[in-house]
């Protein structure tokens, strides 16, 4: 990777409330182009709610929000462009469980991108190949593992050829021996260059394939640093409590 | 209670040893007999006909009713709860004389018992179709929608290719239900004078005197019409989750 120069992901002073909690306080960050960034924190700290906000799952209220330039809350059309060139991957991998692992990859290249059938058929199979389960094609969500099931699900944003993916506990619902397979295939997809937003409790990936650890606690950004400072010094107190408890386990 | 049912049932049936029955009246050995008991069944093809456009029109009708009930938007979401609870309100024998002898005054329009009886038992049916739409889409988790915006797909594609498949098949014992119960709501339209298996018998009645007869005939109709239904229905829904099991 050369040096990251672009910022295609801009937090200004961004706030958002749910009834009279503020989820997110005056949170601001940039992630360049080509960035691998790992938002860690506490459960209810606002993390997932942060990236949400990237493709128009939640509308940020305060501040600025812009990716790839183009400034969010501001009418229909820049949320489209927002979010056909966003990914996400959810927890609960949210696969349509009366389709086809093929059929739910097609979906959204045919009726979003308008690509032709068969176009859209060999795109799928090319990135089930990357996912490395081309041989289950044929069958429904609920026939596969848990991992396998993440894994179509990372193969269905990639078929919209997204320039960002973001993840949002990619494998907190997985049993154990099915986390490697979901965060080796992020990881290849790290190398190729895709932009990530991850957020995850996995520190070992973290360590792994971050270029920018992000600690959230309450609604704040509390800590951004690159990973080598962010796990060996980290500065504030509420990070180094959080660090100990979850590096322990 | 339960006991003294097929009791009843046993003497009700003996008695038709005795000269309480006339099931001359039907018997289609005679020349007569065969008249009377073709010209009760001719009431099926307008029953039939009646109900299945009427739920036709209803299950569109109810869906949008029910897809704005359903939008954060309030004044759609008071327009569908409007709908639903004025609709539901109206007796169905009330609507069917409303639209037959009032409607035509007030639009100008003639309307034939037919159409009448479809607009009726249609606008009646669709209030409670809105309501069973509205609980089976409630009913898919969140996360498929929020799956169907990653991939860009637009409100009308999530609803047809993602939200609405997985609801029907939710709601598809429910949508059987309405169905049996229009075949049977669909006798009050005698009272306008359409030509289904009620009424054919009603006329049947006075010309031949023999309404137990004729009556037990129409009950048999409707069962048999109605059990066909139930069949097709549990094969419907046996097909719709076979394609999501194997």
């Amino acid at each position: 990777m050369g040096e990251p120069t672009e910022a295609i992901i801009r937090f200004e002073g961004v706030d958002k409330y749910f009834g009279n909690f503020q989820v997110l306080k005056k949170v601001s960050m940039q992630v360049a182009l080509g960035e691998r960034v790992v938002i860690c924190g506490p459960s209810g700290s606002g993390k997932s709610t942060l990236i949400r906000c990237i493709n128009g799952l939640e509308q940020h209220e305060g501040g600025t929000l812009s990716v790839e330039g183009v400034k969010l809350g501001e009418g229909r059309a820049s949320l489209d462009r927002a979010r056909s060139s966003v990914g996400m991957v959810f927890q609960q991998f949210n696969l349509f469980p009366h389709l086809t692992v093929i059929e739910n990859l097609m979906l959204g290249p045919v009726r979003a991108r308008k690509l032709p059938g068969e176009e859209a058929r060999d795109l799928a199979q090319r990135y089930l190949a990357r996912v490395r389960i081309p041989e289950q094609a044929d069958k429904y969500p609920r026939q596969l593992s848990g991992g396998q099931q993440q894994r179509v699900a990372i193969a269905r944003s990639l078929c919209m050829e997204p320039r960002i993916m973001l993840f949002d506990e990619p494998t907190s619902a997985l049993d154990p021996e099915m986390i490697n397979e979901v965060l080796d295939v992020m990881a290849e997809l790290a190398e190729s260059g895709m932009t990530m937003i991850c957020v995850t409790h996995e520190m070992g990936f973290a360590r792994r394939v971050a270029d920018k650890m992000v600690f959230m606690d309450h609604g704040e950004i509390v800590e951004e640093a690159d990973p080598e400072t962010f796990f060996n010094t980290p500065k504030s107190q509420r990070c180094q409590d959080f660090l100990q408890k979850i590096l322990q386990h | 209670m339960f006991r003294a049912l097929p009791c009843l049932a046993i003497l009700l049936l003996l008695s038709g040893c005795s000269d309480q029955w006339g099931w001359y009246v039907v018997d289609p050995t005679t020349k007569n007999g065969l008249v009377n008991l073709n010209f009760l069944l001719t009431g099926l093809y307008y029953t039939v006909l009646l109900s299945v456009t009427a739920i036709s029109i209803s299950v569109v009708v109810g869906l949008l009713v029910a897809l704005p009930g359903l939008s954060s938007n309030r004044p759609m979401r008071v327009f569908s709860r409007t709908y639903v609870e004025i609709v539901r309100a109206v007796p169905i024998l009330v609507l069917i004389l409303w639209v037959y002898y009032g409607l035509p005054q007030l639009s100008g329009l003639t309307i034939t018992v037919f159409w009448a009886g479809v607009i009726a038992l249609a606008l009646s049916d669709s209030a409670f179709e809105a309501e069973i739409f509205r609980a089976g889409i409630q009913s898919i988790a969140k996360g498929q929608y929020e799956a169907a915006h990653s991939i860009s797909l637009s409100y009308s594609d999530t609803m047809r290719f993602v939200i609405l498949p997985q609801a029907i098949r939710r709601i598809l014992p429910a949508l059987g239900n309405q169905l049996v119960y229009m075949l049977k709501m669909s006798s009050l339209v005698s009272v306008i004078g359409m030509q289904e298996l009620t009424r054919k018998a009603n006329e049947l009645v006075v010309s031949e005197y023999r309404p137990l007869e004729i009556y037990t005939i129409l009950v048999i109709e409707y069962l048999v019409l109605i059990l066909i239904v139930s069949a097709g229905v549990r094969w419907l829904e046996r097909r719709m989750n076979a394609d999501e099991r194997n």
